[in-house]
């Protein structure tokens, strides 16, 4: 039971990074309906982006406060991350629209591995790893083994919680949100009722950013390691995710993070922690065969 | 031409956007390029800057933005006003180039040997035999992408099967390379019309994802079921291929011996190089009877327009399994001459970053062009084994330099601009190879969204 209730934690927590990144695929895909396959790739970026930030204000300027110098990583990541998303999409995507079906994903995959070769090239092949910070924990259950919440974990919960909730109040009460949401439905017809379709769709790309730097930064304090492959496997999952949850409904990719997150947590503790990654991958063919629109989504209607 | 007047302004535009070109890439770059993480003698991760780097790359971005405003735009603007239609290259290749290429192709072997001698066996091995495995790997991953129009990012599977196949196979039942070649081929397709089913339904990102899914789950498998695969450890001692029954060693019975020859570690290599050629050359000409068939068409309508398909009453599903079928089957045959290549397989050799480069290969190569594909296929793996080769650049850029690592990051950049640029590769020859001979006007509407 102990072991349970530890494990249901730490598969929200990492639930909740999956369900960060998942919303940038999700909104991504909303709004020009491509997979955006270079997303998990940009939150290895954001986490590499947040190394160095932390470095530089550890070691450099000698920060006393780490939850000051968490903060401050957390906004210089979000910052430098998006205008690396924002430059992806005027190389990457921008020309591509009107082109034939494929190309925009095809042009992302190449994304993909040049982000991923880049860092390899830049930074180097090595695991990346920090001291441990805030290692204070709470216990909540004691018994034979003591049921245990880190700071760290709390903290993610709440970023996550307090960014879902402005994230939706953004597109469901906004401006911009209502933009966002014409872009969807038809971009010609948003365009001829003055909506700046280019801007929205790259503001899109800009918030996607933002969420996988913070998704980045907080995998980066709590597993205090990053790696230049680190993209793939949790970008599949998050996609996974976003399907899982309904792509285009925010609850849905953050609910859909949190399943998949406590789902791969328990696999690997019940089942098998070699088989937790096919576990996913599996998760990810059967949902899109069989559920595609997810859980919380609307069915697709085929267009001719 | 423009007067003196008119181009100041010009300039003055130029600087600016160079200006705010080079800001913005100063802010891409700073953090990564900018600082190096290492890690210090007591293990600890610090920062080192790399300021001249950073500042080589934000100039040269710079420049280049700056060349391009001044100099290439205009004369772009230049030329398309002067004449209506952009200018194409020929898209069919002089009637000499293919004897030429075949005869190349086929005496290559001999000319390494001339020219390199006894050091041919690199020459014959790393540039001959792997190319045209890499060509082979593209012609399948052709059909199912270029021609069918179905992404497949999990192509590498069907190689791994193919090896695999061999593998266990060959030390399971002691069988020859011959009984398992078509073996490999058989069982790959089979696996590409089980694994094809599920996803008949998707359509486009869905499809590709389903199947890099695929090929993800079956390299897991193979690194995680030890007691069959041997895990990440691999397979090693595995049959080779024999000369009707001869093997290619220094023994009483080997291919030398019984021949009355020298005996020659280059007769293997030089054998194997034939055979792959033979596949390739056999391969060659079904997928250019296929293309001619009723299958082949239906493939290439499903490519432009899936739904327009199915109402003139093709049958979707037998075309996209047949697609995946025999993709498949060609990447099984790779992956059985990959073993007879290299006698080890190990699931390293069949990562995502292998399915990344075959698609490289074929988009590169235009999709949907025979030609084109191989010819990058020559271009992309005959251009990083030259590299290997160059020994200044190490002393250039230092002993880990591994152009393995850098052609991967110009083949993404690469595959960026290509589609966006000459979305129909460098040889476009991704016309429906069935065309009415008078073309008809349409609307631009219907022609965006298509294709």
């Amino acid at each position: 039971m102990e072991i349970f209730v530890q494990q249901l934690i730490n598969g929200i927590t990492l639930g909740s990074i999956y369900g960060l990144i998942a919303i940038g695929y999700t909104m991504v895909f909303g709004i020009i309906g491509m997979v955006n396959f270079a997303h998990g790739d940009v939150f290895m970026v954001s986490s590499f982006i947040g190394l160095v930030a932390l470095l530089l204000l550890t070691t450099w300027i000698g920060i006393g406060s780490v939850a000051l110098a968490l903060v401050i990583v957390l906004i210089v990541a979000m910052i430098l991350t998006s205008l690396v998303n924002w430059a992806i999409e005027r190389i990457a995507y921008r020309p591509l629209r009107g082109s034939f079906r494929l190309a925009p994903l095809i042009s992302a995959i190449g994304m993909s591995i040049f982000l991923s070769n880049f860092v390899q090239v830049a930074q180097g092949p090595r695991n990346k790893s920090i001291p441990p910070m805030f290692t204070d924990i709470i216990v909540v259950m004691k018994g034979n083994y003591d049921v245990t919440v880190s700071y760290k974990q709390i903290a993610i919960w709440v970023v996550t919680a307090v960014l879902l909730l402005a994230f939706w109040l953004l597109v469901s009460k906004t401006a911009l949100g209502r933009a966002q949401r014409a872009c969807e439905q038809d971009q010609k017809m948003a365009a001829l009722l003055g909506v700046d379709v280019d801007r929205t769709i790259s503001i899109t790309f800009v918030i996607a950013a933002a969420l996988a730097a913070v998704a980045g930064t907080l995998y980066l304090t709590i597993y205090g390691v990053v790696r230049f492959d680190d993209g793939f496997v949790p970008g599949v999952k998050a996609f996974t995710a976003a399907v899982l949850g309904g792509i285009g409904s925010l609850p849905g990719a953050v609910l859909g993070g949190l399943l998949i997150g406590v789902i791969e947590t328990l696999w690997a503790e019940y089942v098998s922690s070699a088989y937790k990654d096919v576990a996913a991958f599996s998760i990810l063919a059967i949902v899109m065969i069989f559920l595609p629109q997810g859980i919380l989504g609307r069915p697709d209607v085929e267009k001719v | 031409m423009p007067d003196e007047a008119a181009a100041r302004p010009n300039l003055i535009r130029a600087l600016r956007e160079t200006a705010v070109t080079a800001l913005l890439a100063f802010g891409l770059f700073l953090p990564l390029i900018g600082f190096n993480t290492v890690q210090n003698i007591r293990n600890e991760l610090v920062l080192e800057t790399r300021w001249p780097l950073l500042l080589a790359i934000v100039a040269i971005l710079a420049g280049l933005r700056f060349l391009h405003l001044v100099v290439v735009a205009p004369l772009m603007a230049e030329r398309a006003r002067a004449s209506s239609r952009p200018a194409t290259l020929p898209t069919t290749l002089p009637s000499w180039a293919m004897p030429a290429v075949i005869g190349f192709v086929l005496i290559y072997p001999l000319l390494a040997m001339l020219i390199a001698g006894p050091g041919a066996g690199k020459w014959i091995d790393n540039f001959g035999i792997q190319i045209l495995i890499y060509v082979l790997l593209g012609w399948g991953l052709n059909i199912v992408v270029g021609l069918a129009g179905l992404l497949d990012l999990g192509y590498v599977a069907f190689y791994a099967i193919g090896a695999y196949t061999c593998a266990l196979l060959g030390k399971q039942f002691d069988l020859s390379f011959w009984m398992l070649l078509p073996l490999a081929g058989i069982l790959a397709a089979f696996w590409g019309v089980l694994l094809g089913f599920p996803v008949l339904r998707l359509r486009g990102d869905y499809l590709a994802v389903v199947t890099l899914a695929f090929g993800e789950i079956i390299r897991l498998v193979l690194i995680n079921w030890k007691d069959v695969t041997q895990g990440s450890a691999g397979i090693g001692g595995l049959p080779r291929p024999t000369f009707f029954g001869l093997p290619f060693n220094a023994s009483p019975d080997g291919f030398a011996a019984r021949l009355g020859l020298e005996f020659s570690p280059l007769h293997r290599p030089l054998f194997l190089y034939y055979v792959v050629l033979a596949v390739v050359v056999l391969t060659a000409i079904v997928i250019g009877r296929l293309r001619q068939l009723p299958v082949g068409r239906a493939w290439e309508a499903l490519r432009e327009d899936e739904i327009a398909c199915r109402s003139l009453g093709i049958n979707t599903t037998n075309a996209k399994l047949a697609a995946f079928a025999s993709g498949a089957f060609f990447g099984g045959l790779a992956g059985a001459l990959f073993t007879a290549r290299q006698g080890f397989i190990s699931p390293e050799s069949v990562n995502f970053s292998e399915s990344a480069l075959i698609l490289a290969i074929v988009v590169l190569g235009g999709m949907g062009s025979t030609v084109g594909v191989a010819i990058a296929a020559v271009v992309i793996i005959g251009g990083t084994e030259l590299l290997r080769e160059l020994g200044f650049l190490k002393q250039i850029f230092g002993a880990e330099f591994d152009p393995a690592q850098y052609r991967m990051l110009l083949f993404g950049f690469a595959m960026v601009l290509i589609i966006a640029w000459k979305p129909r590769g460098f040889i476009g020859m991704r016309e429906p190879t069935l065309v009415l001979k008078r073309r008809k006007a349409i609307d631009a509407e219907l022609r965006e969204e298509h294709g």
